[in-house]
Formats: structure tokens, sequence, C-alpha cells
């Protein structure tokens, strides 16, 4: 485009990209552990439904989806693959964690072989608590985090300053980006 | 084994072998074939390493300790009722029925014994996470196989059993209701009534799936003779559970044991299946569901009366002994062997869980079968992650 690396996007163009972008989000499970099943249940079962929300699960790879759902217990050596895998997705992507194991470990708080949530390995954008949470749970995590789109700053995304709010103020505006949002 | 099951063994041996010549003939170069850590045939992360000679697997291993959290390493710093919250997420389909050996196996230490009500109670919860469990494999199944249709129905009908055990226990997902010397609390107003209509629509869910999946043609031309186990092997490798029913042995911890739980008091029957193909673990499964939904209706009857909890001090310290107590899970055969050294948690605990001894035998199983019967294959073994890894 041209207009939105150099962060000079018309405001209603990028209002009707993020919308289309929030609507049309593909969802790449990482389906680790209990939460999987949830996830499945939120993402596969004819009681939740989780694309009535715009949200296409199943996608054929972490390189055409654009939000990765980490579901369960991130262990040691589970995390190179998990930090590959998010490489591996195009930008702009986002990541919600998705019950107490990724978020700090959960019950696992002491084991020697879990890591103490996803965020030490890739910047998480919706944290979901429950153990495993509800699959209304991340559902609520998933409307939130396209509200976060659909007030992103697409210039200061491509600057790699992370999600920023359109309306921000500039110079406090990648503080700002940074605060995750937590669902529940 | 009999003899339909040698024929066939035998005559798909064949197959392969003519296969291997012609791809001899052709001189096809061998590949490494890396399925998982992530793969949604595996249920979890477990990666299975194949090396291909063209489309078929000379040699495969699988990976394990993708999902380790170190159970046993946990339960030492825990309490005896921490314990079974954290137990719970070892085969977390059917959370209830990892609860119970653990918590039976502190009751025979102190000595005690739940309350004829309470072992009634746990007894339908036990068979109620079993159908849990099952009931989504059997939709799973589906999908290893390019059906995406009956998960749908696995997940709607699911739901129900979700929401009776929520109903009871107050955890969707897990329950940790099993106490030492009962239940944490009785059964709530309504839910005789309702588990029985719950029952009946999971039978009309077993006959959905058996007119949507087992007689359909595809289907059975991808699990029949396919991957057979024989009786022996079976027997070898310490298969339990279904996969060992599966392959004609009949063999089943909750008849053939007495333990505190109510399956003596009621009229059921082991299902097993000559085959040990990957139809017959299906074929005994989808039995098994139905042979529990009859358990549960059978058991709501006779609920007996009278407290759910027998009386234990405050705070629980376990004397000092060992114990270990096995039950037959939804995969298979799941004991804990709990040391206690007069604490108030275990000195020691060894968790034998069914999924890591029936995946033992993947390398077996694997050699010389097709890629795709792969997923097939490790589809009708059903193992769960955390079930392996612990």
């Amino acid at each position: 485009m041209g207009l939105v690396d150099r962060g000079r996007l018309p405001k209603p163009l990028t209002t009707l990209f993020n919308m289309g972008r929030s609507y049309s989000m593909w969802v790449y499970q990482w389906g680790l552990a209990c939460c999987a099943i949830e996830m499945g249940a939120a993402f596969g079962s004819p009681r939740y439904d989780v694309m009535r929300l715009g949200v296409i699960p199943l996608p054929a790879s972490p390189r055409q989806a654009d939000l990765v759902v980490i579901s369960g217990t991130v262990t040691d050596k589970m995390a190179p693959a998990i930090k590959r895998l998010y490489e591996q997705m195009p930008e702009p992507k986002y990541v919600i964690s998705m019950g107490s194991c990724a978020n700090c470990g959960g019950p696992y708080w002491d084991s020697y072989s879990v890591t103490k949530g996803v965020d030490q390995i890739i910047p998480v954008d919706v944290y979901v608590p429950g153990c495993p949470p509800r699959p209304e749970a991340l559902l609520e995590g998933i409307v939130l985090l396209q509200q976060r789109i659909k007030n992103e700053d697409m210039g200061a995304r491509w600057r790699g300053e992370g999600t920023v709010p359109m309306n921000a103020v500039d110079g406090e505006s990648a503080e700002r980006g940074g605060v995750p949002v937590v669902a529940g | 084994m009999t003899l339909l099951g040698d024929r066939q063994q035998l005559s798909y041996i064949a197959a392969q072998a003519a296969d291997a010549r012609v791809n001899v003939e052709l001189e096809t170069e061998g590949m490494t074939l890396n399925i998982g850590p992530q793969h949604p045939a595996t249920h979890g992360t477990l990666r299975i390493i194949a090396r291909l000679d063209g489309e078929q697997v000379v040699w495969a291993e699988p990976s394990a300790g993708y999902m380790h959290r170190g159970y046993e390493k946990l339960t030492e710093v825990r309490t005896f009722p921490q314990v079974t919250a954290l137990v719970n997420r070892i085969d977390w389909l059917g959370s209830f029925a990892n609860e119970v050996p653990f918590i039976l196996a502190a009751e025979k230490i102190m000595g005690i014994e739940a309350t004829p009500r309470a072992q009634h109670i746990r007894t339908i919860l036990f068979e109620l996470s079993r159908i849990a469990n099952v009931s989504l494999f059997l939709g799973d199944l589906g999908v290893q196989l390019g059906a995406v249709t009956p998960v749908f129905f696995a997940f709607r009908d699911r739901e129900y059993v979700l929401n009776l055990i929520e109903a009871a226990t107050g955890g969707r997902f897990h329950p940790n209701f099993d106490r030492i010397g009962g239940l944490k609390d009785d059964l709530p107003a309504g839910f005789i009534d309702e588990t029985r209509s719950v029952m009946k629509k999971l039978r009309n869910f077993c006959d959905e799936i058996e007119n949507l999946l087992f007689g359909n043609e595809i289907f059975q031309s991808r699990t029949r003779g396919i991957g057979v186990i024989p009786k022996e092997v079976a027997l070898q490798y310490g298969l339990s559970g279904a996969n060992l029913r599966a392959s004609g042995v009949d063999w089943d911890l909750r008849r053939d044991q007495k333990i505190a739980m109510a399956w003596d008091k009621v009229d059921w029957k082991v299902i097993t299946h000559p085959d040990g193909d990957s139809f017959a673990r299906c074929w005994v499964r989808l039995q098994e569901v139905r042979e529990s939904t009859r358990i549960v209706d059978q058991l709501l009857d006779t609920i007996p009366g009278g407290p759910v909890m027998v009386k234990v001090p405050k705070i629980i310290k376990v004397p000092e002994g060992e114990a270990w107590v096995s039950t037959e899970n939804p995969l298979g055969e799941m004991g804990y062997y709990v040391v206690s050294k007069n604490d108030q948690g275990p000195f020691r605990v060894k968790i034998r869980s069914a999924s890591f001894n029936n995946i033992s035998i993947v390398p077996w199983v694997l050699k010389g079968v097709y890629v795709p019967d792969i997923i097939t294959i490790l589809a009708s073994l059903y193992f769960i992650l955390g079930d392996i890894d612990r």
C-alpha cells in the first residue's frame, strides 16, 4: 500500500481495514492440554459455534493464521516449537493465552518441567483465566481481541510498535500498546 | 486368537510383503516423516518419527515428553486432599475417574471405607466420565478419517454429560469431588431424572454414530484389518482397557477385582472382540458407552440412603504404609502406588497410567503400514497426552 508502512493511512480507511481484519480471523489452534478440549468445544461444537463471531478455525498451517490460541500447559520441551511456529505466522498476528497453565503455570507453578507462562516466549494479547476456562470465556477473549483490533493503529503495528490504539496521544502510545487484556 | 484373526493377520502381512517387494523393485528413497509434536491426530502433543519407504513405514517411534508436567514429583509437595486437584488433569477427558484410585489407595492405608451411598455415587460419576471421555473419541474418530460431521454430534451430546457432572460436582471438566472417606457433597435435587433422560440421549447418540460411521464403507475399509494387534502381542506390551479387549482378551478390572465400588451390584457385561484391528477397537468402545449407560441406569435405581461421608479428621494424616489400587479407567488400567510416612502428604506416588503402556505398542504396530493408516491406528489406540507424559 505504501500508505500503511509510512503510517499515513486515513482514519476511515483504517477503520474499514480493522473491521475487515477483526471479523475474518483465521485462528490456529495450539491445543496442548485440557484447555484444548474446551477450545474444541468452542470451535467445533454446535452449541458455542465460534464462526458466528467471524473467526475461522482450522487453517492448514500457521502461515495462514492471524491468531493463535495457546491452550494448555506449555512445557520447556514444547516452548521452542511454540516460538518457531509463532515466528512463522505472518504479521499482523495475535496471541490468546488460554487457561491458567498458559497464563502463569497454573496448578504446576512449582513443577520442574513447566514453563511458567507462555508470555515468557511470545507476546500475549489476551489472557483467558480459568482451569480450564469454559468455552464462553474463550469466546469473550476473542470478542475482546476483536475490539482491540478495531481500535488499532495499523501504522504503528507496521513500524513494529505493537498494538497501539488509534486515538492514542503521541509519545505515550507505545507504552499503552503493550498492555494485554484479561478476559472474564 | 481366533482362526479369523489369524487369517486376517496373515493375509495382511502377505499383502504388505507384496507391496514391499514392489517398493524394492522401484527403489523408492527413504525419508523421515515427523508427525507432531502438534498434530490433531495425536490428541495433544505426541510426536511420532516415522521412517518411510515410499508410502510404507519401516520404522516408527513415539517421542513423548512434550506434556510432561512432573506429577509424581508434585504429589510429594501436596497434601492428600490437594493431590486430587492435580490428578484430575492426568486424563483430562475422564477427570473424575483419575481421582478414584488415588483416594481408594489413601483410604486403604488409613483403613477406612466410604459409605455405600458414596461408593454408589462414585461409580455413577466414574461411568459418566467414561461416557464423556469415550463419546469424544467416537466423534473424533470421524475427523481422523476425513468425516467432520460425527464430531458435532459428539460435542453436542457430550455437553449433556458434562452438565450432569457440573450439576453434581460444580466442575464441568475437573470435578475435584472425591474426598478421603466419601464425597464432598450429595447429589443435587433432580439429578436422577435428568441423568435418566441424558442416558437415553446417549444411547441415541451411539445409534447415530453407528449409522454414520460404523456402517460406512470407507470407514470399514480404512479400519478393518488395519493395525492388527494379536492377543499375545497385546499382552506382552501391557495394553489395557478397550485396546486389550479388542484383541480378544476378556479382562476388565471393574469385574475382576474386588474394590469398594458398586460395579458388582449391577448387571453388565464385558465387551470383547476377536479381531484386534482398528475397527475392533472402535467397536468395543462404542459398545462400552452403551454398557456404561446401562450401568448408570441401574445404579440410579438402587442408590442407598445414608451419609456420603464417614467421620474423618479435619486435617488428614495418613498413617505409615503403602497401597496399590488400580481401576478400569476410560483409557485402561490406571493405578496409584502410594507410599505414606504418617504425614499430611504422600511420601511417594507412582502413577501407572493406561496410555503410556498403550502407546508402547506404536513402534510394533506401525511397522509396515501405509502413511494414512498411521492416523487411523493412532486414533483407534486412543491415548490422551496427559495420560502418557503425566
